[in-house]
């Protein structure tokens, strides 16, 4: 039983990292209205800006202040440059964009900041969180401003007229138009916005998985498993996705017996197939009715 | 979230392609064949071996393109059936002696029924559902082969040799151009194939469902059929041309069978262009080529280069090849015209 | 008559002419690849793709050569390095060695990196007959002159390193409980199986869990708390650079000690000790064939100072805390030292029958006393590891120099 907690317990601390890198899915999903597999890249360059930015002497609250604001508008810049004038391709045209970015940005990082890892502080301290070693203070942290984050986003797009516009922009364009919204330029905030999350989720997780170009591999397929599996519309459900692959995963490893270890991943997907083909919206998403 | 997101009409992901656009005219075909049977006869080995890959990948690349061109499904996880495929003919030829050409029939079925079981569970998905099903296989196929249980067979993570096969009945010629002209056959005859199942009326059936789901099933199409036998096809193809790739590159091992590759597939079939079956050669093309070139302009940049070069081809022809073949279509009616 | 002996003495001074140009030939011989002035070397690499950060090795090499070139070269002639990526993908590495030795006509692949790379060219440089030099790998099955005699490895094979741990581990601590913490491929495969072997007998006792993990998990925490639950006494970490990081970081952030080996692989001071925090490493344990760039007793060594030169004029701006740049300059260092030896005589034959003559040569990067030995039988050069103990903010060594020779199976 001891050992269930433990696992529990540890997978929530894991599923932090997932559930931070799931928000930053979730916000490009709901302004683009797909999945942008540059995300992480995009979000271990921010992390590797920051991380210079307190090499040449930046404390490391400007260093995040900073950082969020040069990946609001990278992301702009990037969807202006590169994406605004696929607007009218095929969408898997714009996937291969993403791929071709994904690989821009890793190289280009690989070559400024080479490929050893590097330590990444955090603003949180790294001792035990409230007498249990297993979550660090770290991770309390990052749960906590992943919550905030979570906090911020169901205000602006329920309560602010930018969200509101951005939410009809990515489900009705048409319609969003007619009223006068700019739906460009709802685009361009969407990928700003998702860019800064996830500069945020990056700086959040390096102290945990330690700054290096290829850093964010894996967490972005948990990333966008967790984004799925708790319903690709609602932050609160990428949250909640994000907490439940890190625990799904780790009780998967440890009790399953044979091959629960080795193929721990692939049956933690497995078990979010099955879940999408009972709720193909995932968990908390709202299913989207379709009209011929 | 609200009533707003009941979408009156959506962009079908695949646009829409006629069928007889999917191909390629007599004329043009024969003048590509006949390239690719003399080519091999002027050229060094390694470069037939290049050309050996080029059709083996554009096997691939066409499988996913009849999945997502023709039946609008759209996967990330062709590197599984690739693998299985792969493994089914190594595993077959080293273990139990079994003759390279019967090995290949057998990946097939294998991954016949291999993708029409996973096309059962993905008929509920659609979409970005589908994509992370899919790309699930792909991530799990290399921990799946690296088993130990299964190690006896697949040699778990140090893979299989496999030797390669010396051209029959004494034949002049050297490995390499034996298994080229071998690919080559079962290239064509696959082609062939593809291209009446697309004319046929599971064809057309394939593409009702890729226009709209809804309109084929009011017609009487069997919907949960046709995409499971879609995925089924592809799959098998897949298959084939894994198993045609384990005997020239003589080696099987999980690290050869990530998600890069499904990837690689899958820009292969975007700059090829989407439907249009004749560009998956191009792509095939794009993915091996292209990344040899970004190399040879810096080796420390080559992945920003490589990602540059593609964001100039999708830039300048977002549909892929089929944009190019199209436009010199109408440019030659033009030059008739007058 | 005359004539007769005119002749027979022309005949003469013609087979006399002949002898000598002969002699002259058989200083100087060729295959493929090298000439009077050229010796060409190819080689493939991860420069794109999940294994990128190797891509430094080929770097290092192909700048090294840069400088035995601005030297003059070796025995007069320039070595060209040409080095392609693979991106670390058989098929790819399958073509780009063709490429190598079809197109660009190379007279040996040398350190080519990655298992499954290696294992898929093995066959064709084999059938060929072109040297596979000092593959950068360290399976055990590169050291098999019988079946593969144009493959030779290089660095300490993981196995034998392995059973030097598990060796160490029953002479001073031969009740403890052991945990194995290893990489979920070729790699950790080959220490879980070495120190098996190791222990022999006594591995079932012993060895009372084994955890592996995939390269694609991004925090590997779950593993170390998974351990923990079965409260070993020693903790064997075979895992790559990051992942060892992160253990060592992770046990300690746990409240846990148990006395911790880690990998030869993941040692560096400088990307992998300081990352996971000196506190928390105080005491690990592991093994080491070559000096490290980044540990500061090192700083007056000749070997080394020589390669901080190589470094600053060759490679500027160069992260020195990169394992692969040691370990590049090392390799390199090695097969500059087997052309030298080929002297005029540049066959594949000769390249391969020097390679496997090397006697006690050590490269400026390796620890003091290990050197490398190679015979016709044994084609594992480097063979000597000593183990060594983190404290403070360096590597102490201790103990003699072990060798590890195992022969492939």
């Amino acid at each position: 039983m001891e050992l269930f907690a433990n696992q529990v317990l540890a997978g929530i601390a894991t599923g932090a990292i997932y559930a931070c890198m799931a928000l930053a899915v979730v916000m490009i999903y709901q302004a683009i209205d797909h999945l942008n597999f540059a995300q992480g890249e995009m979000a271990m360059f921010s992390t590797f800006v920051s991380w210079q930015l307190m090499q040449w002497g930046v404390p490391y609250w400007g260093a995040f202040v900073l950082t969020v604001a040069f990946s609001f508008a990278a992301g702009i810049v990037i969807e202006r440059l590169l994406f605004k004038p696929l607007a009218k391709a095929p969408i898997l045209t714009n996937v291969a964009g993403f791929i071709a970015l994904y690989a821009i940005i890793n190289s280009v990082a690989g070559l400024i900041w080479d490929f050893t890892i590097k330590q990444y502080p955090t603003p949180f301290g790294s001792s035990p969180f409230l007498g249990s070693q297993l979550i660090s203070t770290h991770q309390a942290g990052m749960i906590g401003i992943t919550l905030l984050m979570l906090l911020l986003l169901f205000f602006f797009f329920r309560f602010t007229r930018v969200g509101l516009a951005m939410r009809a922009a990515a489900s009705l364009p048409e319609s969003a138009r007619l009223v006068g919204i700019n739906t460009s330029w709802m685009i361009a905030l969407g990928w700003g916005m998702a860019s800064a999350i996830g500069s945020i989720a990056g700086m959040m997780i390096a102290p945990v998985v330690f700054l290096e170009p290829n850093m964010m591999l894996g967490v972005l397929i948990y990333g966008f498993a967790a984004a799925v599996l708790g319903g690709l519309t609602s932050p609160f459900g990428a949250v909640m996705g994000g907490f439940l692959v890190g625990i799904f995963e780790n009780l998967v490893g440890t009790y399953i017996p044979g091959v629960g270890n080795e193929l721990k991943l692939p049956i933690a997907l497995a078990l979010i197939i099955v879940v999408l083909v009972v709720k193909p919206a995932g968990l908390f998403g709202r299913a989207i009715v379709k009209r011929v | 979230m609200s009533a707003a997101e009941e979408i009156v009409t959506e962009a079908p992901a695949v646009e829409a392609v006629p069928k007889r656009a999917m191909t390629l005219g007599y004329g043009t075909s024969l003048v590509v064949l006949a390239a690719l049977i003399l080519i091999p006869l002027f050229v060094k080995n390694f470069i037939i071996f290049q050309m050996t890959m080029l059709l083996i990948y554009a096997l691939a690349v066409m499988a996913l393109n009849i999945l997502t061109g023709g039946s609008g499904q759209f996967s990330l996880g062709q590197s599984a059936f690739y693998a299985v495929g792969a493994y089914t003919s190594a595993i077959l030829m080293e273990h139990a002696g079994m003759n390279y050409a019967l090995t290949l029939p057998i990946a097939g079925i294998v991954c016949f029924g291999f993708g029409f079981l996973f096309g059962q569970p993905a008929l509920r998905l659609s979409g970005v559902y589908l994509a992370l099903a899919t790309f699930a296989l792909a991530t799990a196929m290399p921990q799946l082969l690296k088993l130990g249980y299964f190690e006896h067979w697949t040699g778990g993570v140090q893979g299989l040799v496999v030797t390669k096969p010396d051209a029959p009945f004494g034949l002049p010629l050297s490995q390499d151009m034996w298994l080229y002209y071998f690919t080559l056959a079962v290239s064509i005859a696959i082609y062939v194939a593809s291209v009446n199942l697309l004319r046929s009326r599971s064809g057309r059936a394939f593409m009702a469902i890729r226009d709209n789901e809804i309109a084929a099933s009011a017609m009487g199409v069997d919907v949960a059929l046709y995409k499971t036998l879609a995925f089924g096809v592809s799959a098998g193809i897949t298959g084939v041309a894994g198993g045609l790739g384990a005997i020239a590159v003589q080696f099987v091992a999980p690290d050869g069978y990530t998600i890069q590759l499904a990837i690689s597939l899958f820009l292969g079939m975007v700059v090829g262009g989407v439907g249009w079956l004749p560009g998956s050669i191009v792509g095939s093309a794009f993915i091996i080529f292209v990344p040899n070139i970004a190399e040879g302009i810096s080796k420390g940049l080559s992945g920003a280069v490589f990602g540059v070069l593609l964001f100039l081809v999708i830039f300048l022809v977002p549909h892929g090849a089929r944009q190019v073949a199209i436009v010199a279509q109408q440019l030659a009616a033009k030059l008739k015209k007058n | 008559m005359l004539s007769t002996v005119r002749i027979a003495a022309i005949f003469a001074a013609i087979t006399a002419v002949a002898a000598t140009s002969t002699a002259a030939f058989a200083q100087k011989k060729y295959d493929t690849g090298a000439s009077d002035t050229e010796i060409k070397v190819g080689n493939i690499m991860p420069y794109s793709g999940p294994a990128s950060a190797y891509g430094v090795i080929g770097k290092t090499e192909e700048a090294y050569f840069k400088m035995i070139n601005d030297q003059g070269g070796i025995n007069g002639r320039k070595v060209n390095f040409v080095s392609y990526d693979d991106a670390y993908s058989p098929p790819k590495a399958v073509e780009q060695v063709r490429k190598l030795v079809e197109s660009d006509e190379v007279l040996v692949v040398f350190n080519p990196l990655g298992t499954p790379s290696n294992t898929a060219i093995q066959k064709y440089l084999n059938s060929k007959k072109i040297p596979q030099l000092f593959v950068a790998t360290g399976a055990t099955k590169w050291n098999d002159p019988k079946n593969f005699p144009w493959t030779i490895g290089w660095q300490p094979s993981y196995q034998s390193e392995a059973q030097i741990y598990a060796k160490w581990l029953m002479k001073e601590k031969p009740d403890a409980k052991i945990a194995i913490l290893y990489q979920n491929d070729d790699f950790g495969k080959d220490y879980l199986k070495g120190t098996k072997d190791g222990f022999g007998a006594k591995a079932s006792s012993s060895i009372i869990m084994e955890e592996s993990y995939e390269v694609s998990e991004p925090s590997i925490d779950g593993h170390i708390v998974k351990i923990k639950a079965a409260n070993p006494d020693v903790l064997l970490i075979y895992t790559t650079p990051k992942f060892g990081a992160q253990t060592i970081k992770k046990t300690a952030e746990l409240g846990w000690k148990p006395l911790q080996i880690i990998t030869n692989v993941s040692i560096s001071v400088g990307s992998v000790m300081q990352p996971a925090g000196f506190d928390n490493a105080q005491g690990v344990l592991s093994a080491a064939y070559a000096k490290d760039g980044s540990d500061p007793q090192w700083a007056s060594d000749p070997g080394m100072k020589k390669w901080n030169a190589f470094l600053d004029k060759y490679m500027p701006g160069v992260d020195k805390t990169d394992n692969g740049v040691v370990y590049g300059y090392g390799a390199a260092q090695t097969l500059a030292k087997v052309l030298e030896m080929c002297g005029d005589d540049l066959t594949r034959a000769n390249v391969m029958k020097q390679a496997a003559s090397l006697k006690d040569f050590a490269p400026d990067t390796m620890l003091p006393g290990v050197k490398i030995n190679t015979s016709a039988t044994d084609f594992a050069p480097i063979a000597q590891l000593q183990m060594q103990r983190f404290k403070g903010q360096k590597w102490e060594l201790f103990g003699e120099i072990i060798s590890g020779d195992i022969p492939s199976e």
